[in-house]
């Protein structure tokens, strides 16, 4: 509970910038507070169960302080909504959390569970619990992401009003979301396809003038490929030293073993040995998780994020297609004389949305600007610390260890 | 016997292996209590006493990696070294030539000298080593297994390419042909041996060793003897009496296995590491190109510095995985062979006892046989047969001999391999942990600079 509220803090902070510290109770009349806050989440055979905690000052909450059980596909739902709702096509919507997948940690349990017989019983527990912790990281991530996800709509000062996301803090039930059959699998993909052709056609045929926009899309195009380029190299990267940190745990097992049948003084030598490098092994595990956390969902996060901000430049578009019709039409209407007024209406409602957008666009394009650098920043300097530490760490196991050794000698 | 000369003035003649073998044992015996007290306290305790210590410095020289132990005096050393590797000829009749060059101050050697030699020269070298000293049970440091695939490959290579490769498998080569040749010249005996002394010095060419080629006639020979022999491991069993063997048998083979699943487990780390850096340098790319686009000064700034210290961070770890493997992994390579020298002899031993038994068995044949006749009142035949009794009763008494003898050297020879292997166990890991010490230093140095960069962002 306690860390979740601290994790909001640090979202808030690194978040829209716009938007001041939800909870301060000042005089401020829009400064009504909404904290949300997953206290608990719960992993059943293949969905999670996670529970939304929100405490609030709004009065169009009917209590103040409330809990609902959701799942991850309830906040697909959620995000899905804020997608499709034309409202927010001037804004940046924060990008749903990732499907929960612990198939990776299940698959290597249950690999190890099939060798168990070629591991000896300590290997096997040590591997065991290696796994277990792995898992538990994984879940804490996606608890978190989750997290995440909920604390920048809480943040937003529009979205949170939004109705859909007050039912899906406040209504007790089911929110009766299923998740996707196959009909509508193949739907969804169809419609990705059209939206995708819709959007090369757009950026072939609608010019855009204004530099900013213009400039905002070759960014985030090429800065999201790079993104995702760089995320699926981090994540081999750490999966790699994770291995690499596996790897310590037999060498250090097979040294206890070969301790064990040694005589002389190389007995105690190998032990200390074998200590050693099973604390290595915990360091350069550390090493790895961090930069998991710290590198890989920093680069991740963005790449989601900036594939959020070039929907908006999409929707943009669109709505500048739209404009465009209409001016076409306005000028086919005065040239056939006829309705003129009507086309005249249509027009002008066209282009003062497509004004609004843009402005609000820039708003949030600047602003997610502000929150990248911010979030990068925070990262980096984080995992430059770590990293220093766990390397101090290992200098002082091994130095302590070499030590001990040369004085046995 | 006493009156030999020092064992290693002569030793060219025929009858030397009895000679060197009987003094061999003696300087073995007297040196090890004073290699042990020569660990900590150096020279000063090899008291000229034994005058076959002298001649035979207390081979604990363990190895060149390991730092050098105090083992053998100051003044008594034979270090070699493979300074130079070339290659000769063309195709693939082309090969590699190795410059050995030596600097000792052991009486039997010059103070220093240089030859040029090839790898089956090496083999060669093996090769009468242990046709002149298995018999006697000596452990015979082993020569690196020829490669066939590596050497073709390299011969293909052609003159130009310097692969890396191809210039890793000769690297690798040649310290494991530096590491073979040293453990020789530690050896007491084998260190001195005339067969290696001119290996080192004879600056002409060696005569060819024919059948170190793997795919001579020799060597398919050389095949099928293995192949019986193995057979014959397997489907002997001698009736262990002596309770030291049967124990160190079983520790040997409990050591293999040690041995053989931790460079499994090097291997695999080492293949961990190498991958691990490759990804580490992809990243630092993708950073890269991630700086070039990103439109914020600051952050774009330290995305560069964060590219550079990726790569630093690559670099560190492809340092790791090779000290992983030349630290490590050829280390227990080193030993397993080895182990498997210390088989052979073991082997040999068996092999001796067999010739013993079957001597014995040959013997009370006679003896029946004599008895019969006696009764038969042949007294032709059991003349006779009484000749053979006593030529069986010698050849049984030398075997039993043999025997006894092997038995001995073999305890001899492992008590000095244990203590070397203890040794250099010990040199091996305290070196291999501090490289990952200066690793792991290097890794803070780039963080620490990184840090700053980091945090200007704003």
């Amino acid at each position: 509970m306690m860390d979740g509220m601290d994790d909001e803090s640090e979202v808030l902070n690194c978040g829209t910038g716009t938007q001041k510290d939800g909870r301060s109770e000042t005089v401020d009349l829009t400064d009504n507070s909404l904290i949300v806050d997953i206290s608990d989440a719960l992993s059943e055979k293949d969905k999670v169960k996670f529970t939304v905690h929100t405490k609030t000052t709004l009065p169009d909450f009917q209590k103040s302080d409330f809990t609902v059980v959701r799942q991850h596909e309830e906040f697909v739902w959620l995000h899905d909504r804020f997608e499709e709702n034309e409202e927010y096509s001037g804004y940046v919507i924060p990008p749903a959390p990732p499907r929960p997948d612990f198939d990776a940690s299940r698959e290597k349990l249950q690999k190890l569970g099939e060798g168990e017989g070629t591991f000896t019983k300590e290997e096997y527990i040590k591997m065991k619990q290696e796994l277990e912790a792995e898992y538990l990281a994984t879940f804490k991530k996606t608890v978190a992401m989750h997290e995440v996800f909920l604390c920048r709509l809480a943040a937003h000062p529009v979205f949170r009003n939004d109705h859909n996301f007050r039912v899906f803090l406040e209504y007790d039930q089911d929110l009766a979301v299923r998740s996707k059959n196959k009909m509508e699998v193949v739907e969804g993909f169809m419609k990705s396809l059209t939206k995708g052709t819709d959007e090369l056609l757009l950026s072939a045929t609608v010019k855009d003038h204004n530099e900013f926009f213009e400039q905002q899309k070759n960014f985030l195009i090429e800065y999201h490929n790079h993104l995702k380029e760089a995320t699926a190299k981090a994540d081999r990267m750490t999966a790699r030293h994770k291995d690499v940190a596996d790897n310590f745990v037999k060498l250090s097992m097979t040294l206890t073993q070969m301790a064990t049948t040694e005589h002389s003084d190389l007995e105690k030598f190998l032990t200390k040995v074998a200590d050693t490098f099973e604390k290595v092994r915990k360091t350069e595990a550390r090493v790895a998780s961090d930069e998991d956390l710290k590198l890989s969902d920093t680069l991740r996060y963005y790449m989601r994020d900036t594939f959020a901000a070039k929907r908006l430049l999409y929707k943009r578009l669109r709505c500048l297609s739209n404009y465009e019709a209409a001016n076409r039409n306005l000028e086919k209407a005065r040239a056939k004389n006829k309705d003129i007024v009507a086309a005249e209406t249509a027009q002008q409602m066209a282009c003062e949305k497509f004004e609004q957008m843009s402005e609000k666009g820039k708003e949030e394009l600047v602003d997610f600007k502000a929150r990248r650098v911010a979030a990068f920043r925070k990262n980096l300097v984080d995992l430059a610390e770590l990293e220093i530490k766990h390397a101090k760490t290992e200098v002082q196991i091994l130095k302590s260890c070499i030590a001990s050794l040369k004085n046995e000698e | 016997m006493t009156t030999l000369p020092p064992l290693l003035d002569n030793n060219d003649t025929d009858d030397e292996n009895s000679d060197l073998f009987a003094s061999a044992v003696e300087g073995i015996r007297d040196s090890l209590p004073t290699l042990q007290l020569s660990m900590d306290t150096a020279g000063p305790l090899l008291s000229p006493v034994e005058d076959e210590v002298v001649t035979t410095p207390p081979s604990t020289i363990p190895y060149h990696s390991v730092s050098k132990p105090s083992g053998r005096s100051d003044e008594q050393y034979l270090n070699v070294k493979i300074t130079d590797v070339q290659r000769c000829g063309d195709g693939m009749g082309a090969y590699m030539v190795y410059k050995v060059e030596t600097v000792s101050s052991l009486p039997q050697f010059k103070k220093e000298s240089c030859v040029l030699r090839r790898f089956s020269d090496f083999l060669g070298l093996h090769d009468r080593l242990v046709e002149k000293h298995l018999r006697t049970g000596r452990i015979i440091p082993p020569a690196p297994e020829k490669s066939v695939i590596g050497m073709t490959k390299l011969k293909m290579g052609g003159q130009h390419t310097e692969q890396s490769s191809n210039f890793d498998f000769i690297e690798k080569r040649k310290l494991s042909l530096e590491r073979y040749i040293q453990r020789t010249a530690d050896h007491p005996v084998l260190g001195v041996d005339s067969e290696f002394r001119e290996f080192l010095q004879n600056e002409t060419e060696l005569p060819k060793a024919t059948n170190t080629s793997a795919l001579s006639g020799a060597g398919m020979m050389r095949l099928f003897n293995k192949v019986g022999e193995t057979v014959n491991k397997i489907t002997y069993r001698m009736d262990e009496n002596d309770t030291w063997f049967e124990e160190k048998t079983q520790e040997i083979e409990c050591l293999e296995n040690n041995l053989r699943k931790l460079a499994c487990n090097m291997d695999n780390l080492v293949h961990a590491r190498k991958d691990l850096a490759a990804y580490t340098g992809a990243l630092a790319r993708t950073t890269a190109m991630i700086s070039n686009c990103e439109e914020h000064r600051l952050l774009a700034l330290a995305l560069v510095h964060l590219n550079e210290l990726l790569e630093k961070i690559e670099t560190v770890r492809h340092e790791q995985a090779n000290s992983d493997f030349s630290y490590l992994s050829e280390f227990l390579k080193d030993y397993m062979a080895l182990i498997g020298a210390v088989k052979n002899v073991f082997h040999e031993r068996v092999k001796v006892y067999q010739n013993w038994q079957h001597s014995q068995l040959m013997l009370n044949k006679k003896r029946e046989y004599k008895a019969k006749m006696d009764l038969a009142n042949r007294a032709d035949k059991g003349n006779f047969a009484g000749n053979e009794i006593v030529e069986w009763e010698a050849k049984v008494e030398r075997c039993e001999e043999e025997f006894n003898n092997i038995s001995q050297m073999i305890k001899k020879e492992m008590e000095l391999f244990e203590e070397n292997r203890v040794f250099e166990f010990k040199g091996i890991f305290i070196n291999y942990l501090e490289m990952q010490m200066k690793h792991q230093l290097q890794l803070i140095g780039y963080w620490e600079a990184f840090l700053p960069e980091a945090k200007a962002i704003a």
